[in-house]
C-alpha cells in the first residue's frame, strides 16, 4: 500500500473533530469516492475524533491518502491516552446509547468503513485505525 | 440571531431555522435554548428543523436534533425535520440510526403540509 498523503492533525479541543472530518472529506473526494462513501468515511471519522476527545481525553489523528492495487483509498489513524476500553469486544458488540458518556458507537462506526481495526488497553489509551476504498471505476 | 448564530424566523405559527455549519455543544446548546425561547415568545405549534446543508449528521447531531424535537414537543410544538440529503440518510440507517421519534419531510414545503396534519391529528 503506498501512501500518497498524510496529515497530522491533533486533538486537544471539540475544534478537533471538525478539523479531522473535513481533511477526511478532502482527501475522499480527492480519492474519487461519491457522496455517499464521503458521507460514511466522514462520519466515522467525526465519530471515532469525537470518542478520542470526549472518552480519550484528546489525542492524535492522522489521515492518509493511500493507494493499493490501482485503487485509492483513505485511512485514518486515531490514537489517544486515555483510559482505554476494558471490553473491546462488548464495546463493538454494542447499540447506541442515549448519552455520551456511555457507548463509544464502534458498531455502527465499523459498519461505515472497509476496515477497521482496535487496539486498547486499560490505563494507556485507544489506537483505531479505519480505512475505505473508492470503488473501482470511480474517479481517481 | 443567537448566540449560535442559527437564525429562527416565524411563519405564521411555525418556527423555521436552517442549521448550517458545525454543531459544537456550545453551538448545540445555545441553538436549542433559542428556538425553546422563541417557542414560548412566538406560541408557535409547529417547527421545522431545515438541514439540507448538513453534509454530515454524526450520532452526535443526530442526538442534538432529536433531544431538541423532543424538548419542543414538552413544550406543546412539533417538529419536522425536512431536507436530510441522500447520502446522510444512508449514513444514519447503515450506523443503525434512525432518529427515532423524529417526524421528516421531504422539504419545507411537505413539512409545512405535515405540520398542518399534526396539528388537526
Amino acid at each position: 500500500m503506498g501512501v500518497l498523503a498524510s496529515y497530522s492533525i491533533e486533538i486537544a479541543s471539540e475544534d478537533g473533530v471538525v478539523r479531522v472530518r473535513n481533511q477526511v472529506r478532502e482527501v475522499a473526494l480527492r480519492a474519487g469516492f461519491d457522496a455517499f462513501a464521503v458521507a460514511a468515511i466522514s462520519t466515522a471519522a467525526s465519530e471515532l475524533t469525537r470518542n478520542a476527545w470526549v472518552h480519550g481525553g484528546g489525542g492524535a489523528a492522522r489521515v492518509e491518502e493511500v493507494e493499493e492495487a490501482g485503487r485509492r483509498g483513505v485511512r485514518v489513524d486515531f490514537r489517544d491516552a486515555g483510559p482505554g476500553i476494558q471490553d473491546v469486544e462488548r464495546a463493538l458488540r454494542g447499540g447506541f446509547s442515549t448519552r455520551r458518556s456511555l457507548g463509544l458507537g464502534l458498531s455502527g462506526t465499523r459498519r461505515l468503513v472497509d476496515e477497521f481495526s482496535i487496539d486498547s488497553t486499560v490505563g494507556v489509551g485507544t489506537h483505531i485505525v479505519i480505512a475505505k476504498w473508492a470503488r473501482l471505476g470511480a474517479r481517481a | 440571531m443567537s448566540a449560535s448564530g442559527i437564525p429562527v424566523i416565524r411563519i405564521r405559527n411555525t418556527l423555521l431555522s436552517a442549521i448550517q455549519g458545525d454543531l459544537s455543544d456550545q453551538v448545540a446548546e445555545a441553538f436549542q435554548q433559542h428556538l425553546l425561547t422563541r417557542i414560548e415568545a412566538t406560541g408557535a405549534s409547529g417547527v421545522l428543523l431545515d438541514i439540507s446543508a448538513l453534509e454530515i449528521v454524526d450520532t452526535y447531531v443526530a442526538r442534538v436534533l432529536v433531544d431538541t424535537a423532543k424538548m419542543a414537543r414538552l413544550m406543546g410544538a412539533r417538529t419536522v425535520l425536512v431536507g436530510m440529503r441522500p447520502e446522510v440518510a444512508a449514513t444514519l440507517i447503515n450506523m443503525g440510526n434512525g432518529l427515532d421519534g423524529l417526524e421528516t419531510a421531504l422539504n419545507v414545503d411537505d413539512g409545512l403540509d405535515h405540520l398542518g396534519t399534526l396539528r388537526s391529528g
